[in-house]
């Protein structure tokens, strides 16, 4: 069955495939490929606003569609780009990592995708519907309230979709990590990767509930007449800060936690090293984890909460660079000493440590309140922001892809492209953001349309413009790379970097059933240390038997689309009494689907014995 | 946990267990409703507000306890994740209403 799968099918098959697949790997596949379309979206719009802002008083495009750009460019990254693309890394890799065949909830994963798809393309059709959100990522009150048109509507729907499918899938991934590791794998034998997918998950769990009922309150304002935020109606609009940042804080841990996850997996890959601290690592990542719900109040630190609130904010900031800086020195000592190989993947990642480190220096710089009106809604912030998330999860992001691309492919990425586009890139993310920080230091406020000349604000943007030109090129460069890969790219071995965790000890890519016996583990690195002890593979911790299998299903995706239909009810339903048809019909849709799963038995089906044994190692 | 329908088999052991488990339930469940009552009286015949609203928390909590050790299996052996997770979330939820609370003015 797993061999036929990659055998001449037509296209409808695939489609009906990957449509009703409950499979790890392939929802994975889905994540990268759709959060990959949302990323080439995402940096259109932000080369339109470079390209805005290459000259004083440019007229390239008007205020208000600027306005929708910087917004849509904002959530469009945040929420449909970077963590899509670290879900679909987790999703690829996680069970692997821990030797399991699948995810707990094999339907909810498939759910929680469809409803991020879902929620992404919401938020991208109001582009066609009279207006994209224009109020900022963070989408303040009162401006978000009272931005006429349907532009913030379709935020509050599409995000609360999607923020629904990222709960769904983090506590999937809670749920995988707890009860299905393989025979052996102790919490502390877990992967880095595994161990920040897993604290990842537990942020997810307890942050998204914040932004849904944020979203939940903007919407009730909106639509449906309610005040909260109204000042004039005894509402209180800095509630919505508050909300916001209570899971915008911990959000931006939820983005770069998995990134230094892979790449404490990668460094010691390819230092052949155990990873250095590897318990300080785990327990660096839980105090990163822990502080991040405690500082959400530095992003408001000019609303005038008082010195009190600013000074233990402030300080609590601060503390969060000291785990962080125990990951940097750890990252360093397990270089230290190591037969390093350089490859793309390893490129990426030592470009990692001083690009981020020089964001997190000024992380400490914006966390000292009193500096901070001085900075505030400044490029220097712009700048800084770049530097953690593109100079951290984005570089993460592709660390992960060249080194997990042959297991969740089976083809080895080209090295030459692989190594033009991180050079391109590197030089162009330098380029672009490093002279923001000056921008900002001289007074460059964000979010404006244009600047004036003459305020030596000139050549720093033609700089910051050209540097965004060579990303977009180390971009192209990596997609021709990726179609490249795809028609005739080098087959991968099941190990090709001499791998030391589970998922090298599998094919690539790995049968739909992903072990055919469990492993036993038998320490951190398991696979390297059955290299090392001669064997070379995993000792089954189990005899041949028959495996449980669940089947694929077609539900989460019509679920997904009545909530989605509902949604436009939601919106129209305060200009036409006809979108109420949208809006009963499409919840009707939704929880029919719902009533549907919950009644109807499906037990999957069994891998039987022989036929495992058919299959050739 | 398994709610083993094997009847052909007479394991008095885990019968046993099942019954004291059920009878744990039932009381929980009766007391649960006992609480609700005493809430509704304590409301109803307008009680003094020092002692109302501290007896009223007392009873929220107790009946919090009885949901999540009885009803949720957390008194059980294999549920110390849970546990974790559920007294983490009211830890972050509980630090973070106190400094809205507590040091920021509004």
């Amino acid at each position: 069955m797993s061999n036929a799968a990659t055998q001449n099918k037509g296209f409808a098959a695939v489609l009906w495939d990957y449509l009703t697949t409950v499979d790890h790997k392939k929802i994975g596949k889905l994540y990268l490929y759709a959060g990959g379309l949302f990323f080439l979206l995402g940096g259109l719009e932000a080369m339109i606003i470079r390209i805005q802002l290459i000259k004083p008083e440019n007229n390239f495009i008007s205020a208000g569609l600027y306005n929708e750009m910087i917004t849509m460019h904002g959530t469009t990254m945040i929420f449909l780009a970077a963590m899509p693309l670290l879900l679909g890394l987790m999703n690829a890799i996680m069970p692997l990592q821990i030797g399991a065949r699948d995810v707990a909830f094999p339907f909810l994963n498939s759910l929680g995708f469809w409803m991020f798809l879902f929620g992404g393309i919401m938020l991208n059709v109001s582009w066609f519907t009279g207006g994209a959100p224009d109020s900022g990522w963070t989408a303040y009150a009162p401006l978000s309230t009272q931005s006429p048109g349907h532009g913030v509507d379709y935020y509050v729907m599409g995000l609360q979709l999607s923020g629904a499918g990222t709960l769904m899938g983090g506590i999937n991934f809670l749920v995988t990590i707890v009860n299905m590791r393989a025979p052996g794998m102790t919490y502390m034998r877990m992967p880095l990767f595994t161990w920040t997918t897993f604290v990842v998950s537990i942020l997810i769990l307890f942050a998204f509930p914040a932004l849904t009922v944020g979203l939940f309150l903007l919407m009730f304002d909106r639509m449906f007449g309610a005040a909260f935020f109204d000042v004039a109606l005894g509402g209180n609009s800095i509630i919505w800060q508050h909300l916001f940042w209570i899971f915008g804080h911990p959000e931006v841990y939820i983005l770069i936690l998995p990134a230094f996850g892979l790449f404490s997996d990668i460094f010691s890959t390819f230092s052949k090293k155990r990873l250095f601290g590897y318990t300080a690592m785990v327990f660096a990542t839980i105090l990163i984890a822990f502080l991040g719900f405690m500082v959400w109040a530095h992003h408001m630190f000019t609303v005038g909460m008082g010195p009190v609130a600013n000074s233990i904010f402030a300080i609590a900031t601060m503390a969060i660079a000291v785990p962080t800086g125990i990951k940097i020195f750890n990252w360093l000592l397990t270089l230290w000493g190591g037969s390093i190989t350089i490859n793309s993947a390893m490129l990426w990642s030592l470009g990692f440590i001083p690009s981020f480190t020089l964001g997190g220096m000024t992380g400490v710089m914006v966390a000292a309140a009193v500096a901070d009106y001085q900075y505030h809604d400044t490029y220097f912030v712009v700048a800084h922001f770049h530097y953690v998330i593109v100079g951290g999860v984005v570089f993460g992001i592709l660390a992960g892809l060249h080194y997990w691309w042959p297991k969740i492919f089976g083809r080895i990425l080209h090295e030459g492209m692989g190594k033009l586009t991180f050079w391109t890139f590197f030089i162009g993310f330098h380029l672009t953001f490093f002279i923001q920080h000056f921008l900002g230091l001289m007074g460059m406020p964000r979010r404006y349309w244009v600047f004036l000349e003459d305020q030596g604000l000139d050549t720093g943007n033609l700089i910051s413009t050209i540097g965004a030109f060579f990303m977009a090129f180390g971009v192209i460069v990596f997609l021709i790379n990726a179609i490249y890969t795809a028609v005739k790219g080098e087959k991968a071995p099941a190990d090709p970097w001499d791998g030391r965790t589970l998922e090298w000890a599998i094919s690539s890519p790995p049968p739909h059933y992903n072990f055919k016996q469990l492993p036993l583990v038998r320490g951190l690195d398991p696979l390297w240390i059955e290299k090392m002890e001669g064997k070379g593979k995993m000792t089954p911790a189990e005899p041949l038997g028959d495996i449980h299998m669940p089947n694929g299903s077609i539900i989460p995706f019509v679920m997904s689309l009545g909530f989605f239909i509902a949604s436009f009810g939601f919106i129209y339903q305060t200009n036409y009494d006809i979108a109420y048809i949208f809006l009963f019909g499409g919840m009707a849709i939704g929880l029919g689907s719902m009533l549907v799963r919950s009644l109807k038995d499906d037990h999957g089906y069994h891998i039987t014995k022989e036929e495992l044994e058919r299959e050739a190692d | 946990m398994a709610n083993n329908t094997n009847t052909g088999n007479p394991d008095t052991f885990h019968k046993q267990k099942h019954k004291d488990e059920m009878i744990k339930q039932l009381i929980t469940f009766v007391l649960m409703i006992v609480f609700t009552i005493i809430a509704f009286v304590v409301v109803l015949t307008g009680m003094d507000k020092f002692f109302a609203i501290p007896l009223l928390l007392l009873l929220a909590v107790v009946q919090v306890g009885f949901q999540f050790y009885y009803f949720m299996h957390m008194k059980d052996k294999g549920h110390e994740m849970p546990s974790l997770m559920i007294y983490g979330g009211i830890g972050a939820a509980i630090v973070t209403v106190l400094a809205l609370t507590l040091i920021i003015w509004w």
